[in-house]
């Protein structure tokens, strides 16, 4: 297969309309006739709704309507879907209450929709919406995963005994045991993944419209996978067949997993649409975004390895509570299990593994996908215990790893818990990472620190993550109710023209860019002549869409294979135009030869005939050059690499400071290594984000503190470094491209290397471990409180 | 309801806003200019950003009725009639500056600013402290800050590339 081109840096085709304000966002639309809609939200965490006054509202200037909860279960409205289930561990399904799209007989969450005003403008309907009166008895609720554990909490649902959603393992728990039983030396960390939210620049948003002649309905909306949105809705909540609703996710300011689910707004909009007779906008405020967009990551574990003499892993033990929030979001059940255990043996040979992960309910907003989803969660884990070992057992931390490591040898190798690896190299990423961060001369810069008042120290993470999610039959196996293939069709215009069409969704990805990239080295199109088109029901076939570092390995899978058939149709226009046999038909570089000779006819040419159809093989060929394929991919893809970060600590104030950070990652073939570079930097921009300045806060009784930009730290320019991004290549060994992800490797690798760097720079203040997030005040506690062996100075 | 007169991009606009509506509404909802974005309800993301005057404001933090008579630049204004993008806009697109393009246009407006405002040179140091009121979630800013360092010598007319 022809790959020249692929792996420059080529400039994004999607940068002018964005550079110069003609993006299209969902915001940016307005529909003719449009009106506007406000949601009332709970205010409290937890309470019974003892009834709900909309008349004022529904009298106030400019209202065209008030709806509740009541309206949407008269008119048969279902509630929202969860898309996976997990099964507990005697093999019982898990809880899974309903999810109410305008809260039915109680709130559950601060920001749990109430009530929507529809109003000639979005100031009209948020001023009738202080107008609404809703009569609450207030409850008792359980706020933290601890409060929800412990017995005779409050109940989230009524009928959820013990707030547990499931309570699940994978692993051999009896073989796990008694190797610890064996074990020379068991170390142990107690440690929590801080809650995030994941704070996509473009707040959410959807337009809902119904079409009175056809009766057709189309959902604008903010979503990395409109089909999805189309199935869940249509199916499952609104009832409407897919022929009859079309899901538009125009241009789309981040994502990070905050917009793959199905939200309760954009059935608001689009059932209200038909009710009221005219199109409906809802936008977001940022603090509708802090208490309505799913949260991320949430847990609290204790590991355990258990090791021998020689200091080689021999046993992992882990248990884990998961927070789902007061509903289960779209795919939250698949983040503490399948994406979470079954990335717990790192890179490393560990033989053996037990995770129970038990998933609760508590009264905060529902908790999913955040750029990772649960493999930042297993990393932070694993690197952290890697550390931690080194501490307890006085080696050095590098070498831990190193003697653990699966060898570059050993491919595919067989993890105990599930996954297969395809290919890697995690010597050569380590290497060319502690190279690249000059790891050798580190104490010169230790030292020179302190004398200007700085603790500095250095962290390391060598992670691997899976990603090109997924074999459908495998994840089906595991609980999912949907197919994770990816679909894409290729329409070569009549003058030779392409356009793509993929259900991968690009909402920072530069897939407009990098598709096009592909489509061009394998096709030999210009650039310039493919379009990629995405983001549409009505114009896509289908599509699983964009999370999870898929596009590439999945949906550019998908147009590999598509172009492999309309290459293979070409081929047969070609031996009939130029009276040779297909066998003897090469294409290379956009031009169909004969071989051996020197007769070839360009794809134009090519694709003008089949258009054209006067001196054609019509008998054996239909007309038109197009042709869609979905690729189900066989493996997930696993991306690896090297993270490698330096910290100043101030011995003053305890702010921290990322003085130097350097990844080096294998994500398997580059098409774009400028676009792969930014993926990295952003992600690892999250994780420094999270493991210094993020932190989901809730008070005891579940009144969220962190609920705008003022409270809530998101990282600045000032707050993040310059960040040295390489890579090393390992092929993918199931997919045609060879190529693994690169969305997610930055926020997966990175927190515990910061967080590595931190506790190395206060290594004489008596600290094994530090919870994320490191702020300020944290340590300056520990610098104050500790008593260094070399205070004395 | 008030009259306002305001020039936008070089066009004389009155229109007619409530006493609370904020300039960014008045740009986006009532003269159609989406190209400047709501990001936040605190006035911290600055997705909003646009010139009043030639400096830089959030215009979620002005009410539109303080601006009559004023010049607005947004940032459909910023590149030539004819298309050519603004040298700090080239230089976005040139170091991969944006992914998802949502923060865009109001970090390009603030950039453009600072760079105008600092003719005697940028550090790095003083790139990421002006990018302060600008929140970016895709980029980690590392690419934003090569953009604005290579834009300074464009804009100034200048060889060196200041922020070296």
């Amino acid at each position: 297969m022809p790959f020249e081109g692929i792996g420059a840096s080529v400039r994004r085709k999607e940068d002018v309309r964005f550079l110069s304000g003609h993006g299209n966002y969902t915001d940016d639309i307005n529909r003719p006739g449009q009106v506007h809609a406000f949601i009332k939200r709970a205010d409290r965490p937890h309470a019974a709704i003892n009834g709900i006054d909309t008349a004022a509202a529904a009298k106030a200037p400019g209202v065209v309507a008030v709806f509740t909860g009541a309206d949407m279960a008269a008119d048969n409205v279902g509630g929202l879907p969860c898309g996976w289930q997990i099964h507990n561990k005697d093999g019982s399904p898990m809880a899974e209450p309903p999810h109410p799209v305008l809260a039915i007989g109680k709130v559950r969450h601060v920001g749990d929709p109430v009530a929507v005003v529809i109003a000639e403008t979005r100031q009209a309907a948020k001023d009738a919406a202080e107008l609404i009166t809703i009569d609450y008895t207030d409850l008792p609720s359980a706020a933290t995963l601890k409060d929800a554990v412990a017995p005779n909490a409050p109940r989230v649902h009524d009928e959820v005994a013990g707030n547990v959603c499931y309570d699940w393992h994978i692993g051999d728990k009896a073989m796990v045991d008694a190797a610890f039983a064996k074990a020379t030396k068991v170390v142990k960390l107690d440690l929590t993944n801080n809650r995030l939210i994941p704070n996509a620049m473009e707040p959410r948003a959807a337009i809902g419209e119904w079409d009175t002649s056809s009766g057709d309905y189309t959902l604008y909306t903010t979503s990395q996978n409109p089909h999805v949105i189309r199935l869940l809705m249509g199916a499952f909540v609104l009832h409407i067949p897919e022929n009859k609703l079309r899901v538009v996710a125009p241009d789309v300011g981040g994502g990070f997993g905050s917009k793959i689910y199905h939200y309760a707004e954009e059935a608001i909009v689009t059932w209200a649409s038909a009710k009221v007779r005219r199109p409906i906008k809802w936008t977001a405020e940022r603090n509708e975004s802090f208490m309505s967009d799913a949260h991320g990551r949430d847990h609290v574990s204790t590991a355990e390895m258990a090791l021998d003499t020689d200091g080689n892993f021999l046993a992992l033990r882990i248990s884990t509570l998961a927070n789902m929030g007061a509903y289960l979001s779209t795919f939250a059940p698949c983040i503490p299990t399948y994406l979470y255990a079954t990335l717990l043996a790192g890179v490393y040979k560990t033989p053996l593994i037990y995770c129970e992960v038990k998933a609760v309910f508590t009264n905060t907003v529902p908790v999913d996908a955040y750029r990772g989803a649960g493999r930042p969660e297993a990393t932070f884990l694993v690197e952290r215990l890697v550390d931690v070992i080194a501490h307890d057992t006085g080696k050095d931390r590098i070498a831990v790893r190193r003697q653990n490591f699966i060898p570059a040898d050993a491919f595919p190798y067989q993890t105990p818990v599930a996954l297969q690896y395809d290919s890697g190299n995690y010597q050569a990423t380590l290497d060319a990472a502690l190279k690249a961060a000059d790891y050798a001369g580190f104490e010169a810069r230790r030292t020179a620190a302190k004398a200007r008042g700085k603790l500095r120290g250095i962290g390391v993470s060598t992670y691997i993550e899976a990603c090109g999610i997924a074999p459908s039959a495998v994840v089906g196996s595991l609980g999912a109710r949907a197919g994770l293939y990816e679909c894409a069709n290729i329409r070569v215009h009549p003058t030779g023209s392409v356009t793509v069409f993929t259900g991968s969704h690009s909402h920072g990805q530069g897939h407009e860019t990098t598709f096009a990239q592909l489509v061009s080295a394998q096709l030999g199109v210009p650039i310039e002549q493919v379009e990629v088109v995405h983001g549409d029901t009505g114009k896509i076939p289908f599509g699983m869409g964009t999370y999870g570092s898929r596009s590439l390995a999945v949906g550019g899978s998908a147009m590999v294979k598509a172009m492999d058939k309309v290459i293979a149709k070409g081929k047969k226009i070609a031996a009939h135009l130029m009276e040779a046999s297909v066998d003897d038909i090469e294409f290379a570089d956009g031009k169909f030869t004969v071989a051996g000779t020197d007769k070839s006819k360009a794809l134009a040419e090519i694709s003008l005939a089949a258009y054209v159809p006067h001196n054609y093989p019509i008998e054996e060929l239909e007309p038109g050059l197009e042709e869609t394929a979905f690729y189900d991919p066989k493996n997930f893809t696993f991306p690896a690499g090297c993270h490698v970060c330096e910290v100043e600590v101030d011995m003053d104030t305890g702010v921290p400071e990322v003085v130097s950070f350097v990844a080096v990652d294998d994500v398997g073939r580059v098409i774009n290594p400028m676009i792969v570079e930014g993926q990295v930097q952003g992600g690892v921009a999250q994780g420094v984000g999270q493991a210094l300045l993020e932190n989901a806060v809730y008070d005891a009784q579940g009144q969220l503190l962190s609920g705008s930009f003022m409270d809530y730290t998101m990282p600045r320019a000032d707050n993040v470094p310059n960040i040295k991004v390489a890579t090393e290549v390992t092929l993918c060994t199931h997919n045609p491209l060879g190529v693994k992800g690169c969305g997610e490797v930055g926020a997966i690798g990175s927190p515990p290397a910061v967080i590595g760097a931190i506790v190395d720079a206060l290594r004489d203040y008596g600290v094994r471990h530090i919870n994320m997030p490191a702020t300020p005040g944290k340590l300056w506690s520990i610098i104050q409180s500790g008593r260094p062996a070399m205070a004395a100075e | 309801m008030p009259q306002v007169s305001l020039t936008v991009n070089g066009t004389q606009h009155t229109i007619e806003v409530e006493n609370r509506t904020l300039l960014v509404e008045a740009l986006r909802e009532t003269l159609g200019l989406t190209g400047t974005h709501v990001g936040c309800d605190t006035s911290q993301c600055g997705a909003c950003v646009v010139h009043l005057d030639g400096v830089s404001v959030k215009s979620c933090t002005m009410l539109a009725v303080q601006v009559d008579g004023a010049r607005v630049t947004t940032i459909e204004g910023l590149a030539a009639a004819d298309g050519t993008l603004h040298p700090m806009q080239e230089m976005f697109r040139e170091h991969h500056a944006l992914q998802c393009g949502f923060c865009t246009p109001g970090m390009v407006m603030s950039a453009v600013d600072l760079v105008q405002s600092h003719p005697e040179g940028l550090s790095e140091h003083q790139i990421r402290d002006g990018l302060e009121g600008n929140l970016c979630r895709c980029t980690g800013y590392h690419n934003i800050v090569k953009a604005i360092a290579a834009a300074w010598p464009l804009m100034h007319g200048k060889t060196q590339a200041a922020a070296e």
